[in-house]
């Protein structure tokens, strides 16, 4: 007889600390973000796809098309080609395709890139049609960027 | 906006004359019902008003039920809209208006047309008696409190034959389960009711809400002198209406994860809206019963200034407590809820019920 009532009680009680807590989260603020309309500042580590650094002062690519980043990926996801241009040292970037489909965000190639040309970007409102959607031209998306 | 162009230059045309004809109608349904003798047109409004209330109350809670649930879950809830997400309820109304009513194949086309509406027209029927104020209410019978659990025992039938007649195994669970829930919790309550009908002497809701004029001390729920459990008897009023509406977390009826939708599981478009909105008022009947038999209906706490605001005022507290019991507890399992009627509410109420009749012997009212 003293269980029963003991049960009653601890029962009761629980379910007043139960009520208690979802009060106390209903008058807390929201933690979603209304995400069309506001969107959340990514970290600083933060891994979306690579995208090319513009020259501070040109605003032309970094890049010196050494081609380590290339040959670091593990998966074959890059494929660069420049051309030699007068009165600029190294050469000049024509291509930079990143083949997303494959890439596993590793960060080789922004580990082995000595000329602070590459990084992760911010990037993760992505969807495409196609695998070929994901097959960037990073050189125009960069182009784009500065539009 | 909420409205696409393409619906608003469609509507246009409608603008005007709509602006025109409303006002008329009005007006001439006003002189209409004025010239009908008797008491007639004042049952007419009443019933027109209560049709309405209980309507705009499906809507604007299940509105409220989304926003409560969306805070308690850290989310902001229905907000796109109008302000708020407050049109958001019109426009679910329109949605389901404007689908079609399936019929599926091997269900019993009687039965499964008038199932909704003997949800919806008994919960409708008990408003009429329900005292919003002191001369607010549409009838004031003296077997009101017999008259709403006399409704509120059609209301299972509806439950019975829509999952009946719905010809598909989860509903006719549901229904099974729905009833046997149903019965469990009737005993309680009624007992509770007993119990009350016994301190109060009366069946008239108006009459009991009068009783408990003054300062709050004078409600039902602190009535010690009555009954030193009177707070218990509310707390298993208010748990018995949980189970006998099917909220959760009594709603083993319609347990989504195991039976889809319960007995409204073949039910479209407006089939579907009725029963939503028979729930609805069933849970406004629950709360207002136990208001007016505990909580003092349209008294003012204070002594001053009663009215119907202080009755609405305790009926929406008391519909936001259903909510956040709903979205608080998981559901119990069938063996715990009968467990729990006749384990420990029926024991107590008993126990209420004689100790009620032993104090009323003592201390004579």
């Amino acid at each position: 007889m003293s269980g029963y009532f003991k049960e009653l009680f601890s029962g009761t009680k629980s379910l007043a600390v139960g009520l208690g807590i979802t009060f106390r989260y209903m008058v807390k603020p929201v933690v979603t973000l209304q995400y069309p309309h506001e969107s959340l500042q990514m970290t600083p580590r933060f891994r979306g796809h690579i995208e090319l650094i513009p020259n501070e002062e040109t605003g032309e690519p970094n890049c010196v098309v050494c081609g380590m980043c290339q040959k670091a990926c593990p998966s074959n996801c890059i494929s660069l080609a420049g051309e030699k241009v007068d009165g600029v040292k190294g050469k000049v970037l024509t291509k930079y395709i990143l083949n997303f489909t494959t890439c596993s965000l590793c960060g080789m190639c922004v580990e082995s890139c000595k000329f602070n040309a590459i990084t992760f970007s911010k990037e993760y409102n992505l969807a495409g049609p196609s695998r070929e959607a994901y097959v960037f031209d990073l050189k125009k998306r960069l182009e784009d960027k500065k539009q | 906006m909420i409205l696409h162009p393409e619906t608003k230059k469609a509507l246009a045309p409608f603008v005007l004359p709509g602006l025109i004809a409303g006002p008329v109608l009005i007006v001439g349904l006003y002189l209409f019902l004025t010239s009908i003798p008797g008491g007639l047109a004042r049952v007419i409004i009443f019933c027109g008003a209560l049709i309405i209330f209980a309507a705009l109350n499906a809507a604007y809670l299940v509105w409220l039920e989304r926003k409560v649930c969306a805070h308690i879950q850290c989310r902001i809830g229905p907000k796109e809209v109008g302000p708020f997400g407050l049109i958001q309820p019109l426009v679910d109304g329109i949605k389901l208006m404007s689908k079609q009513l399936l019929l599926p194949k091997g269900i019993d086309p009687f039965l499964f047309k008038v199932a909704p509406l003997l949800v919806l027209v008994p919960a409708v029927m008990s408003f009429v008696t329900i005292p919003f104020g002191e001369h607010l209410a549409a009838r004031n019978i003296n077997i009101g409190l017999l008259m709403i659990f006399a409704f509120a025992s059609v209301n299972v039938l509806g439950l019975l034959l829509g999952g009946w007649g719905s010809a598909n195994k989860y509903a006719v669970i549901s229904a099974a389960r729905a009833v046997s829930q149903n019965v469990a919790y009737e005993i309680p309550m009624l007992i509770i009711v007993i119990t009350m009908i016994m301190v109060t002497g009366t069946m008239n809701l108006n009459e009991i809400v009068m009783q408990q004029s003054g300062w709050f001390g004078n409600w039902y729920i602190f009535r010690f002198t009555a009954s030193p459990l009177m707070p218990v008897a509310f707390l298993i009023f208010f748990v018995c209406s949980l189970a006998e509406t099917n909220r959760a977390p009594f709603d083993l009826g319609e347990a989504e994860s195991e039976l889809i939708a319960g007995f409204h599981t073949e039910y479209s478009g407006m089939g579907f809206g009725v029963f939503f909105m028979g729930e609805y008022a069933n849970i406004v009947i629950g709360c207002s019963l136990a208001t007016i038999l505990f909580l003092g209906g349209w008294q003012s706490p204070v002594g001053i200034a009663s009215g119907w605001w202080w009755f609405l005022l305790k009926l929406y507290t008391l519909i936001f407590c259903v909510m956040w019991v709903r979205w608080t507890y998981p559901r119990t399992t069938l063996w715990g809820l009968l467990n729990l009627s006749w384990k420990i509410l029926i024991p107590i109420t008993l126990f209420n019920l004689l100790l009620t009749g032993a104090m009323l012997k003592i201390w004579p009212h």
